[in-house]
């Protein structure tokens, strides 16, 4: 006999051979149950998730209880029946042995017994205010705790049972002292003082509790409506799982089976008889029958919320990552898609990865070689561990310890299979992976695109989901979008625009198609594919996320002329502006460049002017979001140029001057950028910029002029060029102190930058203090240089300018001399 | 035994016994020699008997009860002699280290129906559980609960609904779910005990 189970002296165990070295099976499982069902499995859980409080997690974390003797059966049932029956096999405290038969007996009846406690439960139901769940008296909601405990009014609705808890209780203090661990002689004091004490209990342990208080009650009330022959069904199996030896265990656990454990009544039922602790502690055992029919059922109830975290809170994540190297290939495969299941949150991803869970499942993908003699059960095994990765890859510091564990060729090496059911989970892994710069890498360069695309002719539309969604993530790489491209993925992405039906499949596929679009060349396939008109076609009746892939595309497409007019010609224009109303920021930006983009196009401007286009775009400066503000600014530039009076039209939207001038004040460098870019354009209208000027755009510009960025000082030269041409605003920038950090853009090494600051310091040049600014900073020199561009315009500028100094000098020399 | 007749044994076990290979079946043979040696020479060296095989199957695969343990010697030795001679020693363990779950379920199927009657009924399923429940609700009859448990194995099992289970019920329901295959007791080997007697065994395979 093993200590542990010696330690438990009065469980029964099948007879040990006399000269025996392995104890018996029940006695082996019983010995290790007994201290595990015993007081610490849920303590230092609790304190963890207090710890980490800072992560905010909507989802609850911990049960509820309301006091600490049904928090304590609850959570433990097991460890009552065992010990207390001990206590009584030992015939040391018959006393408690007679409470705890008369308890025991309701609780685990037989018909008339059940009978009873359900018309009890209903009346304590009633009591409740609100909070009573499918519960039998083992286990209560927690969350009323603090006001039962103290609040008279509440204090009442426990009258009926209080008796039987308080013995029951005892006996549970008493055997829990008899563990003597510190944790359980805190209990003991709890128990000894209900009441206040209890509250700082709660304090200590239960912070957590308060975010979820909100969301309980309702979701435990759908369980209570159904209390029948699902709980009282699976209670009695229960008391099996729990009192029996592996064998009775093995049966009921296969009954329980045939419930339909897909039901939330039936795995709130598990939970509340309290079987879920005891499925979870056969998981720790060796019994590899009881720890697969366990795992069968915890992989069925953990599709349940509630179930997946209170399968994390009692520790059941380091059990099945632990059984992950056993030697049964079923067990682990099902360790591993129980694991897929409750990895569904946070914390649960990250004690996978803590406890070493990830390398072992990277491990088992590793285990099968891909051979052509693989069987039926190999693949279940890399299905299985595919499946658990991919739910835990969608933590960050996951996707960087598959990587670690040397995950990515595997992933590539299993992407070249045929199977679909691998296939899905493999990809589907990658394209959660996808978002880190280090996956894209390893995608594009261990050829995966290749095998993306091939499966994006497959026919399970759920793998064609997954290739198109880790085409969306990768192709903001530029080689990816080629190799797409290359391997004719352009083809299949625009075909399967048509299952518009499937709106998760159209999603991904349309994310796709607009960031590949992003490559020149990929417009040019598209356009060949015919694939702007179906895009037009997904403008409306579509949902939120689709839109905004669409649009997307669209505004990469209109880069290109050609399919401005198509866009037009298939009637995409009108859906467009309408969708200038949305509210989400996302789509807003993409709705604003594409219908920039068409701007282009004097024709298609008549047609966003008559739908009073420019009037939605001006109207979207005002939206709190800077990259909305920007590319509305942005889409603006083309309106404004395209549009027939449009200055007229700009000085009928009310404040729209006021506003944009406004804009310069912004934090953010695209929005000033933008707005620089939109003012350029708004000020070649003389009255706007006179307007423009009362607002004080001349300051605001001058106080833009010390950046870095290339991009902002071109279009913030040519605001300044363009505002030069009203009043005394040239005189305006030279006092505001515009001038000299204009001059050292010249060193810029972009030649467009040139250009603008060229043209402004030409217009600059006309007054005479400027000129002598900018001599003093050096520009003659690098103008002269300019002379000599290419660039026309920039050509003419530099020369005009160094004429207007020549001539400053000239005149001055003349005063001088006489 | 001798040399020549060892090495005829071997021949015959290995063409008969499918899932061993000649060294293996070596092996075993030789095991089982060993065996024979221990045990009291009742059998003229033929074979061994329910103690010794008793006690090799505790060692090997850690099997304690000793209900089972009965039950298994009874479906090796198929000429119900009370010796385990080498041919049923070979074919016996075949089942239990590699069978299939044809050949399992056959042989699960023998230790559970304990009259030979071809049904698994009530009262053999009562005999089989009735220590397999660790706490009794002490206000119930004390077999109340292992009568609810045959209740419960039988509304599982019992596709047919005659009240007893056929070969045909266990084969289904096994079918269905493999847990159920030693539905009432353990009476095969755990995966890792039997790997390890494997190792144990076949390792010392002279090449």
């Amino acid at each position: 006999m093993p200590a542990g189970a010696a330690a438990v002296p009065a469980v029964p165990v099948t007879p040990a051979r006399p000269h025996g070295n392995a104890a018996g099976h029940g006695g082996a499982r019983r010995g290790r149950r007994g201290p595990r069902v015993s007081f610490p499995r849920w303590a230092p859980v609790t304190l963890r998730g207090q710890l980490k409080g800072k992560d905010i997690d909507y989802e609850r974390k911990g049960d509820l209880y309301k006091d600490i003797v049904t928090f304590l059966r609850g959570r433990s049932p097991r460890f009552i029946e065992n010990m207390a029956k001990q206590e009584y096999s030992m015939s040391k405290e018959p006393a408690h042995k007679k409470n705890y038969q008369h308890v025991e007996g309701a609780e685990i009846s037989g018909q008339s017994q059940s009978h009873h406690n359900l018309t009890e439960k209903t009346e304590c139901e009633k009591g409740k205010s609100s909070s009573a769940g499918p519960t039998g008296h083992s286990v209560k909601p927690y969350m009323k705790w603090k006001s039962s405990g103290l609040s008279a009014s509440q204090g009442s609705d426990k009258f009926p049972k209080k008796g039987s808890e308080e013995r029951k209780s005892r006996t549970v203090s008493l055997t829990t002292k008899k563990k003597a661990s510190g944790k359980s002689k805190s209990v003991k004091i709890q128990e000894a003082s209900k009441g206040k004490a209890s509250v700082s209990f709660e304090d200590v342990s239960e912070s957590s509790s308060e975010t979820d208080e909100d969301e309980q009650p309702v979701r435990r009330q759908e369980g209570s409506t159904d209390l029948s022959a699902e709980y009282w069904g699976i209670q009695k199996l229960a008391k099996y799982v729990k009192g029996g030896d592996p064998t009775a265990t093995l049966i009921a656990l296969c009954s329980m089976r045939d419930f339909n454990l897909s039901e939330e009544t039936c795995q709130l039922a598990i939970k509340d008889t309290g079987c879920l602790e005891v499925l979870i502690n056969l998981l720790d055992t060796e019994e590899i029958k009881c720890q697969t029919g366990s795992l069968k059922i915890l992989k069925e109830i953990s599709q349940n919320m509630l179930i997946r975290h209170a399968i994390a809170d009692l520790g059941g994540l380091e059990i099945m990552v632990k059984i992950l190297d056993s030697p049964d290939t079923d067990l682990k495969c099902l360790a591993a898609e129980t694991i897929a299941n409750v990895a569904k949150f946070k914390r649960a991803r990250k004690t996978v990865r803590k406890h070493g869970g990830i390398k072992r499942l990277v491990e088992l993908l590793e285990s099968i070689s891909m051979g052509s003699s693989y069987q039926a059960k190999d693949t279940e095994t890399v299905r299985c561990a595919a499946l658990a990765l991919w739910s835990c890859s969608k933590s960050t510091k996951n996707k960087k310890a598959i990587r670690k564990a040397g995950g990515i060729p595997l992933l590539a090496r299993w992407l070249k299979c045929a199977h679909a059911n691998i296939l899905i989970p493999i990809v589907g892994t990658l394209q959660e992976c996808a978002s880190e710069p280090s996956y894209r890498l390893a995608i594009r360069t261990e050829g995966m695109i290749e095998s993306l695309v091939k499966n994006l002719s497959s026919e399970h539309e759920e793998l064609q989901r997954h290739c198109a969604s880790a085409i969306f993530k990768c192709a903001e790489d530029e080689e990816i979008r080629d190799l797409v491209r290359k391997h004719e993925g352009l083809q299949p992405l625009s075909a399967l625009l048509d299952k518009s039906e499937n709106k998760q499949l159209l999603a991904a596929v349309t994310g796709a198609i607009w960031k590949c679009a992003i490559s020149r060349e990929n417009v040019l396939k598209f356009q060949e594919y015919k694939t702007v008109e179906t895009l037009v076609t997904l403008l409306t009746d579509q949902p939120e996320e689709v839109l905004i892939n669409v649009i997307g595309a669209l505004g990469e497409c209109c880069q290109e002329e050609e399919n401005r007019g198509t866009i037009r010609r298939s009637g995409g224009i009108a859906p467009m502006v309408n969708l200038l109303t949305a509210t989400n920021p996302a789509l807003l930006v993409n709705v604003n460049k594409a219908v920039g983009g068409c701007a282009m196009e004097p024709e298609n401007m008549a047609i966003i002017d008559s739908l009073d286009g420019v009037r939605l775009l001006w109207s979207l400066l005002k939206n709190p979001n800077p990259d909305v503000q920007a590319s509305a600014a942005w889409a603006l530039c083309p309106c404004i140029e395209n549009a027939k009076n449009s200055g007229e039209m700009v000085r009928s939207f009310v404040g729209g001057l006021e506003l944009i001038v406004n804009l310069l004040k912004s934090n953010d460098k695209e929005v000033l950028t933008s707005v620089c870019a939109a003012i350029a354009n708004i000020a070649k209208d003389e009255e706007n910029l006179a307007v423009m000027t009362d607002h004080g755009v001349v300051p605001l510009l001058s106080k833009l002029a010390n950046t870095n960025n290339n991009k902002l000082r071109r279009h913030l030269a040519e605001a300044i060029a363009h505002c030069c041409m009203w009043g005394s605003n040239r005189v305006a920038f030279g006092d505001t102190k515009a001038v000299a950090p204009l001059a050292r853009y010249l060193k810029a090494k972009d030649p467009l930058v040139h250009r603008a600051t060229a043209l402004a310091l030409y217009q600059l040049s006309e007054d005479p203090n400027n000129c002598v600014i900018m001599h003093e900073n050096g520009v003659v020199k690098l103008l002269l240089a300019m002379v000599g561009s290419t660039d026309d315009i920039l050509q003419e500028a530099a020369a005009g300018c160094i004429a207007n100094i020549r001539r400053l000098a000239l005149a001055t020399e003349k005063a001088k001399y006489g | 035994m001798s040399r020549k007749g060892r090495k005829l044994v071997v021949d015959s076990l290995t063409r008969s016994a499918k899932h061993f290979t000649k060294s293996e079946v070596e092996c075993l043979v030789k095991l089982f020699d060993t065996l024979v040696a221990k045990a009291s020479s009742q059998f003229a060296g033929a074979g061994f008997d329910r103690t010794v095989f008793r006690d090799t199957l505790y060692n090997a695969f850690g099997m304690t009860d000793d209900a089972v343990l009965d039950r298994v010697f009874s479906t090796f030795d198929k000429d119900n002699t009370g010796c385990i001679t080498v041919e049923e020693w070979v074919e016996g363990l075949a089942v239990l280290l590699r069978g299939t779950l044809e050949e399992k379920m056959k042989y699960c199927f023998a230790i559970y129906d304990l009259n030979g009657d071809g049904y698994i009924s009530k009262e053999e399923m009562f005999q089989m559980l009735k220590h397999s429940l660790l706490i009794q609700p002490a206000d119930e009859e004390p077999d109340e609960g292992v009568k609810d448990l045959v209740e419960i194995a039988l509304k599982k099992m019992d596709y047919d609904h005659d009240g007893k289970l056929s070969f045909t019920d266990f084969e289904k329901a096994v079918r269905d779910e493999n847990l159920l295959l030693e539905a009432f007791g353990p009476c095969l080997p755990d995966i890792k005990s039997s790997m390890s007697f494997e190792q144990k065994i076949f390792r010392e395979t002279p090449k």
